[in-house]
C-alpha cells in the first residue's frame, strides 16, 4: 500500500509522517501530481493560513487534482478545511468537497472564548469508519481559530461555547479538524482506521 | 469541553534532562526522549523542552533532539531556550516540534513575535515571560531570571498577545523550586485578562496547588518538572484527583 502526504506551504508535515511510522507506515511526501494519483491512500495536512494554502495549490493545479481523487483522502485541520465551500479566512473560496462553510470563532462575551482553541477536546457523535473502536468522548488534540459549520456531511461533533464539526465524510474524502498525529493512541487510531478503509 | 492540560517541563542541557532549582544547583533527571515518552503514556497533555546548553553545537543537537523526540512522542510539545531568530524557528519547526516559545530574545526586539506568527502562525508561537515580585508589582527578568528590567509582566504579556503571540508560559520566580503553590495572582491577572490560553509554572507542590491554579486563577494549563521527576506527584493520579475536584480532565 502506498500513502501520499500531499506536499504543500502549511506545516506539520514531519508529525504526520512520524505518526505513520509509528504504526509501521512509510508516508511520502510528495506535490508530484502523477505520485498522488496513484497513490492507494492521500493525507491531506496542514497548518497555516487558507487563502495563501490555496493560492499555491491552485498554482500547481493541486486543488483539481484532490477534487478528481477517487481513493481514500484525510484532510487534516487546515486541510479539512480546504476541503469545504468557502472560508472566513480572508475571505477564501475552498476546494467544496464537503457541504459546510468554515466560519471564525467568536466571543460571545469578551474573553469568555480563547482564540485560537488549543488544547484537548471531545468529540462526539461519531458517525464514521474512521472512528472505529474510538469511543463516544474520545479527547483530541485541537489548534484552531477557524471551525466548520455543522451540516450534512458532519460525522463528529465538538463543542466549543458553540457545538461545530470536528469531523467530515463525504463519499471517499474525510476530514477531521484535530491533529490525530498528536492524539495519543486515540489519534493513532484514528490513522490505523483511515489506512484500513 | 476543552480541557485543562498537565505539562511536564523538561530541561535539557546537552541532550540530558536538568532541573534547576530556583534556576540554579543541576542535576541530572534523564533521558529527554525516554522521559518523554513515557509522560505520554501517563496522560500528559503536552510537554515542553527547554534547551539550556550554551555550546556553539546546540542548534544542530537540538535539531536532531527534536527529530528524535518527534519521532517517539504522540502529543504536542514546545521547545524553547535561547531562541533568537525565524531561522533558528524554521529549523526547529521543520524537525517536528509543534511550538516553540521565546523569552529573552523576543523582549529585546518585539518585532521577533510579529515577524514569528506571521511567519509560522501564532499557535505555535508561544511567549515564556520570567517574573518576580519586587515592591508593588511583579517584573520581568532575562536571561534565565538573571537580569531584571522596569517592564511589567502583565504589559509585556498583553503586547506580545497584540504583536501574535498564542500563548503566555508564565513562571513565577519567586514561586519557582518553593513547592508552595503558583503565584496565583498574576497567573490570574493574566489568564481573565488575555485571550490566549496561559500555562502557569513555578511552585507546583502538591495536587491541591493545581486545583488552585485552575479554579481559583483559571489557569488553562499548568506546568512542572520536578515532582514529576522525581515521582513526588504522578500523572495519572494528579490527574484523577484534579477530576474529582470538577476540573474538567482527559483521559
Amino acid at each position: 500500500m502506498k500513502t501520499v502526504i500531499v506536499k504543500y506551504n502549511a506545516g506539520n508535515i514531519r508529525s504526520v509522517q512520524f505518526a505513520l511510522e509509528r504504526i509501521g507506515v512509510n508516508g511520502i511526501v510528495t506535490d508530484n501530481v502523477e505520485e498522488i494519483r496513484a497513490a492507494d491512500k492521500v493525507i491531506f495536512p496542514g497548518v497555516g493560513e487558507a487563502s495563501t494554502a490555496m493560492a499555491y495549490l491552485k498554482e500547481r493545479r493541486l486543488d483539481q487534482v484532490i477534487k478528481d481523487l477517487k481513493q481514500p483522502v484525510l484532510g487534516i485541520c487546515l486541510g479539512m478545511q480546504l476541503m469545504c465551500k468557502h472560508s472566513e479566512e480572508n475571505d477564501t473560496e475552498c476546494l467544496g468537497i464537503f457541504d459546510s462553510n468554515v466560519k471564525k470563532f467568536e466571543s460571545p462575551v469578551a474573553n469568555l472564548l480563547k482564540i485560537p482553541q488549543i488544547g484537548w477536546n471531545n468529540i462526539t457523535n461519531l458517525h464514521s469508519v474512521l472512528f472505529e473502536h474510538v469511543p463516544e468522548n474520545s479527547y483530541m488534540y485541537f489548534v484552531h481559530s477557524y471551525y466548520a459549520a455543522l451540516g450534512a456531511d458532519t460525522v463528529a461533533i465538538t463543542n466549543y461555547v458553540i457545538n461545530y464539526t470536528s469531523a467530515l465524510q463525504k463519499d471517499n474524502f474525510y476530514g477531521v479538524q484535530f491533529h490525530p498525529e498528536k492524539s495519543a493512541a486515540a489519534g493513532s487510531r484514528i490513522i490505523e482506521n483511515f489506512l484500513n478503509i | 469541553m476543552l480541557t485543562k492540560r498537565i505539562i511536564p517541563c523538561l530541561d535539557i542541557k546537552d541532550g540530558r534532562t536538568v532541573k534547576g532549582i530556583n534556576f540554579e544547583n543541576i542535576r541530572d533527571a534523564g533521558d529527554p526522549i525516554e522521559l518523554g515518552a513515557l509522560y505520554a503514556e501517563q496522560g500528559a497533555d503536552e510537554l515542553v523542552f527547554l534547551d539550556i546548553t550554551a555550546t556553539n553545537e546546540r542548534r544542530k543537537t537540538l535539531s536532531a533532539l527534536v527529530t528524535e523526540i518527534a519521532r517517539h512522542v504522540n502529543i504536542p510539545f514546545t521547545v524553547g531556550g535561547g531562541i533568537s531568530s525565524v531561522d533558528d524557528v524554521s529549523v526547529l519547526l521543520q524537525s517536528g516540534a509543534d511550538k516553540i516559545s521565546v523569552n529573552t530574545s523576543a523582549f529585546k526586539n518585539p518585532g521577533l513575535v510579529d515577524e514569528l506568527s506571521r511567519q509560522f502562525g501564532s499557535q505555535c508561537i508561544v511567549l515564556a515571560i520570567d517574573t518576580r515580585f519586587e515592591g508593588d508589582d511583579w517584573y520581568v527578568y532575562l536571561n534565565g531570571g538573571r537580569v531584571k528590567t522596569e517592564v511589567k509582566a502583565y504589559d509585556w504579556a498583553k503586547e506580545a498577545v497584540e504583536r501574535g503571540a498564542g500563548e503566555i508560559l508564565l513562571t513565577s520566580m519567586n514561586n519557582d523550586g518553593t513547592r508552595q503553590g503558583f503565584a496565583l495572582d498574576i497567573t490570574g491577572k493574566l489568564a481573565q485578562n488575555l485571550n490566549v490560553p496561559v500555562i502557569a509554572s513555578g511552585g507546583a507542590g502538591t495536587m491541591e496547588h493545581f486545583v488552585d491554579v485552575f479554579q481559583t486563577a483559571q489557569a488553562d494549563a499548568a506546568l512542572a518538572a520536578s515532582i514529576f521527576h522525581y515521582k513526588e506527584i504522578e500523572i495519572p493520579a494528579l490527574k484523577n484527583f484534579l477530576y474529582q475536584k470538577n476540573i474538567n480532565m482527559r483521559f
